[in-house]
């Protein structure tokens, strides 16, 4: 296996872990008002915040991790540039990803239009930034595995 | 995905000369030996510029190294 399907393995376990993780520690912590107080408004803001600041430091730090468990174990160098294989992968990890995260947010507008609490918005909204972290990391995989 | 309709002698043509690495031929050619492992295995298209770029890594045309369907020469 070579070093970037190994680096997308670890992108996509580091995801759900990082996810799966906050969302046990931020679950006891849901505040017990009203589903539109202010309050409640408060906790999904600062749920999105957070999230996206721990996933960012979490990843670089596993990235690192992973750079320099790899040199170990396989005496190898990573790649220190992207040449034209890899930007062709990673355009169309982008664009999976963006698809599936613009699906998500249209999804979350239409819950607001169908009367849903806006708890259901934000949760459909993390929900699918989760599932289009999760896309790239796979679009990656298999288009390093498979081919383009 | 699956395989590409532009084939290549890229392995035959490494051992011909001088038993060059995969990494010693991506160092060439400036892509990584991943890339040089995609070719080699029919997963993928190479630029035409990257195509150019190998050929002049072996001293040879175009034609020579890449070819279109099922053409085996060589």
């Amino acid at each position: 296996m070579t070093y970037q399907e190994k680096k997308s393995i670890v992108s996509l376990i580091s995801a759900i872990l990082i996810f799966g993780s906050f969302c046990l520690y931020m679950y006891p912590q849901h505040p017990q008002g009203g589903l539109e107080s202010i309050e409640t408004l408060r906790f999904w803001g600062s749920f999105v915040v957070v999230l996206t600041l721990v996933s960012i430091v979490a990843h670089i730090f596993i990235s690192i991790i992973f750079n320099i468990v790899f040199r170990i174990t396989t005496r190898e160098k990573e790649p220190t540039f992207a040449d034209e294989l890899d930007k062709l992968i990673d355009l169309k990890a982008n664009r999976n990803s963006f698809f599936v995260f613009v699906l998500g947010f249209l999804l979350a507008m239409g819950s607001l239009v169908v009367y849903q609490p806006s708890q259901v918005m934000f949760m459909i909204m993390i929900t699918s930034g989760f599932i289009s972290d999760v896309t790239g990391s796979v679009t990656k995989l298999y288009h390093y595995r498979r081919g383009v | 995905m699956g395989k590409s309709l532009v084939d290549n002698h890229i392995r035959k043509l490494r051992f011909t000369h001088d038993e060059m690495t995969q990494q010693q031929l991506a160092d060439k050619v400036g892509v990584t030996r991943q890339t040089i492992v995609a070719l080699e295995k029919g997963n993928y298209s190479p630029s035409l510029e990257l195509a150019f770029r190998i050929a002049h890594a072996f001293d040879l045309p175009l034609e020579e190294v890449f070819f279109y369907g099922d053409n085996t020469k060589l």
